[in-house]
């Protein structure tokens, strides 16, 4: 984060207001005090995010001092797409992809911090810590820099532009368990509470607002559950779980071993959806 | 500080089991996801002989769609596992094909354990000892070799031992301080994780067992220093962001910051959002000093105690990375760390043969091919040698326009040539000189083919100089080339070669006052820009002669274009070898234009 900062004319940070944006933003407090956080955090708001994530993440932003930048796909919105009329690929294209190339040229970011990390994907398994993006914010992966002991490759030839993403040898657990040990604040959405969800195949999804469409007849059920990762509300899909501390969920982390994506409806389309998606410009 | 992650280098191709040896480890220390190994059930490689419904265990390390059709490996993978004592292992998995050497370099730059498989059914090959040579290089602490598939050969102790008294004979030559040898079957999972029943002939470790016994080596206890990362700045505070190395930093520690030479204390150290006595080895600190100092990024800080030995000239093994070759005489960019600059081969003095270990003369290096070098920086660094600290004994060479990282370097040791020089400032300097004639000292660089015109417009630039009573002089490619250069040919490196000392007899005369005119071809925008680099800013004129090749072709006034027609010239310009158009030019002027009109542009300039 310190040679992001050092290195660029314009950095930023992805903020997903998850538990990896929370470990990211307290690292960056770290790294920087007692000097602020020398970059503005941006948020791609796709507008259907659980509306608990929203307001976290301005408490979150508030109590660190930092400047939030959010970007939300206007075209996409205007043009009615929703997470029901159009495929979930196609709607993360618009309303995350698109949506987070918009931002990056319009704020002329050179570089984005991001909280990717090696183990929910295969593909990002290949990541550098700096990852270069082409003109169009393109990942090459055949041509990617190599990257030797900690001296990294900060320099941009015109058109490029630099993704970095500092917590990538990181696991699951390993969040976890730095929250645990530093105290890091994160969004009551992933601890187990009764919430309103119904169920969509073997998926547990919750009814944040009504803007969901039910089937006849249908009424949410209240159910404890918690969420493993966060994103837009119909696609992301709840656990049953009574985890309601962070040793309860370091435990739970622990014994469950499901990859944590799989609870992402997007990522099970196909085996090499998110190689595809980062190709086109995706964190 | 205890170091809480270990990082596991894999060498082998899936062939000798790898993968499938990963993936054992991986399922069998509970490290991998039901649902992933559920999916490995499933899929099947074409080809593959495992029955529906197993775990094919090498489909758990693989990564890009690629390579799933190809069945191979392509770029550096890594996983993850916990080790029963709570630290972290870190697995890299480098492939085995055409771009190994730089994939293994890369994984092995940061591996505290090489992992090196050897099938035993095939016995100890070249890759082995590649290998082998790859860990000791880029100082891989330890290694495991793993002798694979002895459930093939009846786990015969024979085989083992035959394998190993191969091998150690190999690796008296090299640098590695901890070899363990050990038998095992992968695919039937014998001493991985768990004890083999099928050869109670051995006694050693498991592989496993081998992974967590590793500790660190103890330090070689130096003096503490920090490369500055950042310069940290708030309301009424000022500090010096990096990481501590090889020592510990504490309150009031005298300290001298480099290059700038100046010494002061250290007031306040803050680690973690508090402010702390005393920080160890490896912590991220920010430093805030007594007296306002002179520092920036890249600059380092040492115990006043420490006696520094900067220099300019350095004994390195560079790793190549790029399809394009070193070339010897180019500048590049050198990062070490936060630190960067320009920096030049001067000399290459062997490749390194991979497989033997032996030395081959060489004057270029291409991918993966591993070299002996010479190289000169711009300004003096303070590295160490890279046995003694992989932290400041490692380099990267960055290409100058497209900013590919090209090259990876290891310090063998500093060259005290650049110590023993200091540069004698005179009184009468370059503004005295050049006021005396009444006009500013610069260089006009004209670059373009051969028969563009460059020496025409020199000529007919000078003539109108002269008559105004200016004092100028002509540098000409082709006439160097009759004495100072008569020693260079065509060939990228030789043209760098040129280009560089053409810059630096310009600069000499620069530093006399003079109005230079440079023309020569200078084909490569790299070794155009090392020399406008040696100037002040607005001093070097870049003129690009910009003449179609086919008027340069008519023209023709040395008969060379037709030589090289005929096969006669192999690196002739803009035939055999390519003209890099300039990317920035000062000016551009046709060669077929009116030359009045092209000398009146450029005079524009000096004047």
């Amino acid at each position: 984060m310190r040679e992001t900062a050092a290195a660029y004319r314009r950095p930023v940070m992805m903020y997903s207001i998850g538990k990896d944006s929370s470990v990211l933003l307290h690292l960056a407090k770290k790294a920087f005090y007692p000097a602020v956080i020398p970059f503005p955090l941006l948020h791609i708001d796709t507008t259907w995010k659980f509306k608990e994530m929203i307001k976290f993440r301005d408490q979150a932003v508030a109590k660190a001092g930092a400047t939030l930048v959010v970007h939300t796909n206007q075209e996409g919105i205007a043009s009615g797409i929703n997470p029901f009329n159009a495929s979930i690929s196609e709607y993360t294209r618009v309303m995350k992809t698109v949506a987070l190339r918009q931002a990056l040229d319009k704020y002329e970011f050179d570089a984005a911090i991001g909280g990717s990390r090696r183990d929910e994907e295969k593909s990002r398994a290949k990541e550098r810590i700096f990852s270069v993006r082409e003109a169009g914010h393109k990942w090459d992966p055949r041509n990617q820099r190599p990257e030797l002991w900690h001296t990294y490759n900060t320099r941009l030839a015109p058109g490029q532009t630099m993704r970095v993403f500092p917590i990538s040898d990181w696991t699951e657990v390993d969040i976890w368990r730095y929250i645990m040990q530093e105290q890091i604040e994160v969004n009551p959405l992933y601890f187990a509470k009764a919430r309103p969800v119904i169920r969509r195949g073997v998926q547990l999804i919750m009814v944040d607002d009504d803007r969901y469409p039910l089937n006849p007849g249908e009424t949410p059920e209240l159910i404890e559950v918690r969420f493993r990762t966060l994103g837009c509300y119909p696609l992301t899909a709840a656990v049953e779980s009574k985890a309601q501390t962070l040793t309860e969920i370091v435990d739970e982390v622990f014994e469950v071993k499901l990859s944590e994506r799989a609870t992402r409806l997007i990522d099970g389309a196909n085996e090499d959806s998110m190689e595809k998606k980062k190709s086109e410009g995706y964190f | 500080m205890e170091k809480a992650i270990v990082r596991l280098l894999t060498c082998g191709s899936v062939d000798d089991g790898k993968s499938t040896l990963i993936g054992r480890l991986l399922v069998e220390t509970e490290s991998i996801p039901y649902d992933t190994i559920e999916s490995t059930k499933k899929i099947r490689r074409s080809g593959s002989t495992i029955a529906a419904g197993e775990i094919d265990f090498s489909l758990l390390t693989d990564g890009l769609e690629a390579e799933r059709e190809q069945g191979i490996t392509i770029d550096v993978a890594y996983r993850s596992m916990s080790l029963l004592d709570g630290k972290r292992l870190i697995i890299s998995d480098a492939p085995g094909h055409e771009q190994y050497t730089r994939n293994m370099a890369v994984a092995a730059s940061r591996a505290d354990i090489g992992l090196v498989l050897v099938d035993a059914t095939k016995g100890v090959r070249t890759q082995t000892l590649r290998h082998l040579t790859i860990c000791s290089l880029m100082g891989v602490n330890r290694v495991i070799v793993a002798i694979n598939k002895l459930d093939a050969l009846g786990y015969k102790q024979s085989i083992f031992e035959d394998i190993q008294a191969t091998l150690e004979k190999a690796l008296s030559r090299m640098q590695l301080p901890d070899v363990i040898f050990i038998p095992l079957s992968a695919l039937a999972g014998d001493n991985v994780v768990g004890k083999s029943k099928n050869m109670d002939w051995y006694t050693g470790a498991t592989l496993l067992e081998a992974i967590q016994s590793w500790r660190p080596p103890a330090a070689d206890v130096g003096q503490a220093r920090m490369r500055i990362q950042l310069v940290s700045r708030a309301e009424n505070f000022r500090g010096l962001s990096g990481t501590v190395h090889l020592g510990s930093f504490k309150v009031a520690d005298e300290v001298r910051v480099f290059p700038s030479n100046q010494i002061t204390r250290i007031s306040k150290i803050i680690a973690n959002q508090q402010e702390v006595s005393a920080v160890d080895d490896l912590q991220a600190v920010t430093l805030v000093f007594e007296s306002e100092i002179d520092a920036t990024r890249g600059d380092l800080i040492v115990s006043s105690k420490e006696e520094l030995h900067p220099s300019d000239r350095f004994n390195a093994d560079i790793v190549w990375l790029h399809e394009d070759a070193l070339i010897q005489s180019r500048s590049y960019l050198l990062l070490a760390g936060s630190t960067q600059t320009p920096a030049t081969v001067t000399r290459i003095k062997h490749k390194i043969d991979v497989h033997t270990g032996g030395e081959t003369a060489a004057t270029d290096l291409g991918m993966n091919e591993i070299g002996s070098v010479e190289i000169a920086t711009d300004t003096p660094l303070t590295l160490l040698s890279y046995s003694k600290s992989r932290e400041f004994g490692n380099f990267i060479l960055v290409d100058r326009l497209t900013f590919n990282t090209v090259g990876a370097g290891m310090i063998r040791h500093s060259l005290r040539r650049g110590e023993n020089i200091t540069y004698q400032k005179y009184e009468v300097n370059k503004g005295v000189r050049a006021a005396q004639k009444s006009q500013q000292a610069k260089v006009i660089w004209l670059t373009g083919l051969s028969g563009s015109g460059k020496s025409t417009i020199a000529n007919a630039v000078e003539k109108r100089l002269y008559a105004q009573g200016m004092h100028s002089y002509v540098l000409d490619g082709d006439n160097l080339r009759m004495g100072l250069n008569a020693d260079l040919g065509f060939t990228p490196a030789d043209r760098a070669e040129n280009v560089r000392r053409v810059s630096e007899v310009a600069k000499v005369l620069v530093d006399a006052g003079l109005i230079v005119l440079v023309a020569i071809i200078s084909p490569f925008e790299a070794d155009r820009r090392r020399a406008k680099s040696l100037f002040a800013e607005g001093e070097f004129i870049e003129v690009f002669v910009d003449t179609p090749v086919e008027i340069c072709v008519a023209r023709d006034p040395k008969g060379l274009y037709e030589k090289a027609a005929q096969g006669g010239i192999p690196n002739f310009t803009g035939i055999g070898q390519e003209y890099q158009r300039p990317i920035a030019p000062n000016l551009v002027v046709k060669g077929d234009d009116d030359l009045d009109a092209s000398v009146s542009k450029i005079l524009k300039v000096i004047i």
